[in-house]
């Protein structure tokens, strides 16, 4: 189990620093290209999309609501969360620079499938096709 | 005068863990506690259960839902040693939305637990209990969802990381926590007893506690400290600094290893093996080390 988990902690910390190195950039107004909006609808339990794809290197904001309940938005790998309020428009900026797939999940205990409320981003190669 | 005894000792003498013990050996064992001349640091066990999860249905995961629990009712009566008091780490029942439910189920909990002989039990809420209600229901039947109580010299904590469905302990009762340890001798013993793990265990599947590293802060300035905590339905041990994090197993259903596998479902009910990987832990309490040993039960005897 540890060979297993080891690897993966790794490269979830250097996500996690390439990630954060990438919002620093961009809260210093450093990011030139346009930023992509998308928009996620969160309702009990699941996310709409469910899967995201981005490329390297291409600056998102992605625009999360909710439906019903107040849920959470959370990539762990990432170090990225935000309450997601009925009502309200929460907004995530990123700009991946290492592909990969990365879980969000709701981190709002929401009801009885609370535990399986879960989506993913995928971070493609910027010259691979989705 | 009664002779003393002391249980690890006896547990060696007996070679087992937590099999039935001999009777008619010169001293009293009968009832809730140990008889005869104890000091305030003589040693003494209770008996954690956690995640109960009553109302869960589910049968590839456990076809004998209404029966475990009764069941390790049961099997906690058959110690021939009763513990000092009992513990439940929270998610006494599984989740629902419909609040009438949710206060049947703790109800239907309550009268469970009733029948165990030793009536000195402690309760706090899991997720599935509080974090829809802020654990309204819960303290209408158990009271408050975090508190503190001594025993024999050791200072026993109640921590609440589920009332908030953000997972947080939040600031009021961080810094109750904090004015709480200021109080006590620097030397005392304390144990924590929480639902969720204090440290980031695996927060993918909601294994951490929000500010918990906060909490974790506070514990560490205190010397002797020992954490017990339910939520992971698995026995885990981890140390953060010197402080040990002891997970205790479910009675309903075991979850896979943290990070074993993509989603965190229930491991499968296995017929040739029923109940495995469900079961319910003594602690025998070392007060004078702050030494804890546990001793791993199962539900049902195979």
């Amino acid at each position: 189990m540890k060979r297993m988990v080891t690897p993966l902690v790794a490269w979830t910390a250097a996500s996690a620093l390439i990630l954060f190195l990438s919002l620093t950039q961009i809260r210093s107004g450093n990011a030139q290209a346009p930023e992509r909006v998308i928009k996620i609808t969160a309702h009990k339990f699941a996310y709409e999309p469910d899967r995201i794809d981005l490329k390297i290197g291409e600056p998102v904001v992605l625009e999360l609501t909710s439906k019903d309940v107040t849920h959470g938005f959370k990539i762990p790998d990432l170090g990225l969360r935000a309450d997601l309020e009925p009502g309200e428009t929460a907004r995530v900026r990123l700009v991946p620079e290492k592909a990969g797939t990365f879980e969000f999940y709701c981190d709002n205990f929401c009801g009885i499938d609370h535990e399986n409320m879960s989506a993913t981003i995928v971070v493609h190669e910027s010259d691979s096709s989705n | 005068m009664a002779p003393k005894i002391d249980r690890r000792e006896f547990l060696k003498l007996a070679g087992i863990g937590g099999v039935v013990f001999a009777s008619g050996i010169g001293c009293s064992l009968a009832g809730n506690k140990v008889s005869g001349t104890m000091s305030k640091n003589e040693d003494f066990y209770f008996v954690q259960l956690s995640d109960t999860h009553w109302g869960f249905i589910g049968p590839e995961a456990n076809p004998d839902p209404t029966g475990t629990l009764p069941k390790a009712v049961a099997a906690v009566n058959a110690l021939s040693v009763q513990p000092d008091f009992i513990v439940f780490t929270g998610d006494l029942t599984h989740t629902t939305e419909d609040p009438r439910d949710r206060r049947r189920r703790l109800g239907e909990f309550k009268e469970i637990v009733s029948k165990l002989k030793v009536q000195s039990i402690r309760f706090m809420p899991g997720e599935h209990d509080g974090s829809l209600d802020k654990s309204k229901a819960f303290q209408e039947f158990f009271g408050p969802t975090y508190y503190t109580f001594d025993y024999r010299n050791v200072h026993f904590i109640i921590l609440d990381n589920v009332s908030d469905p953000r997972a947080r302990l939040g600031e009021a009762q961080l810094q109750w926590l904090n004015a709480d340890l200021s109080k006590q001798n620097p030397n005392s013993k304390v144990v924590v007893f929480t639902h969720r793990p204090l440290f980031d265990l695996y927060p993918q599947w909601d294994w951490a506690t929000t500010d918990g590293s906060q909490a974790i802060d506070i514990l560490l300035k205190h010397p002797n400290v020992t954490v017990f905590y339910g939520h992971i339905h698995q026995e885990h041990h981890r140390m953060t600094g010197h402080i040990a994090h002891h997970a205790a197993k479910s009675l309903m259903f075991p979850l896979p290893a943290p990070g074993s596998q993509p989603k965190r479902t229930p491991v499968p009910w296995n017929a040739a093996t029923p109940y495995k990987n469900l079961g319910f832990r003594e602690v025998e309490a070392d007060v004078n080390h702050a030494k804890y040993d546990i001793t791993e039960y199962p539900v049902v005897r195979s």
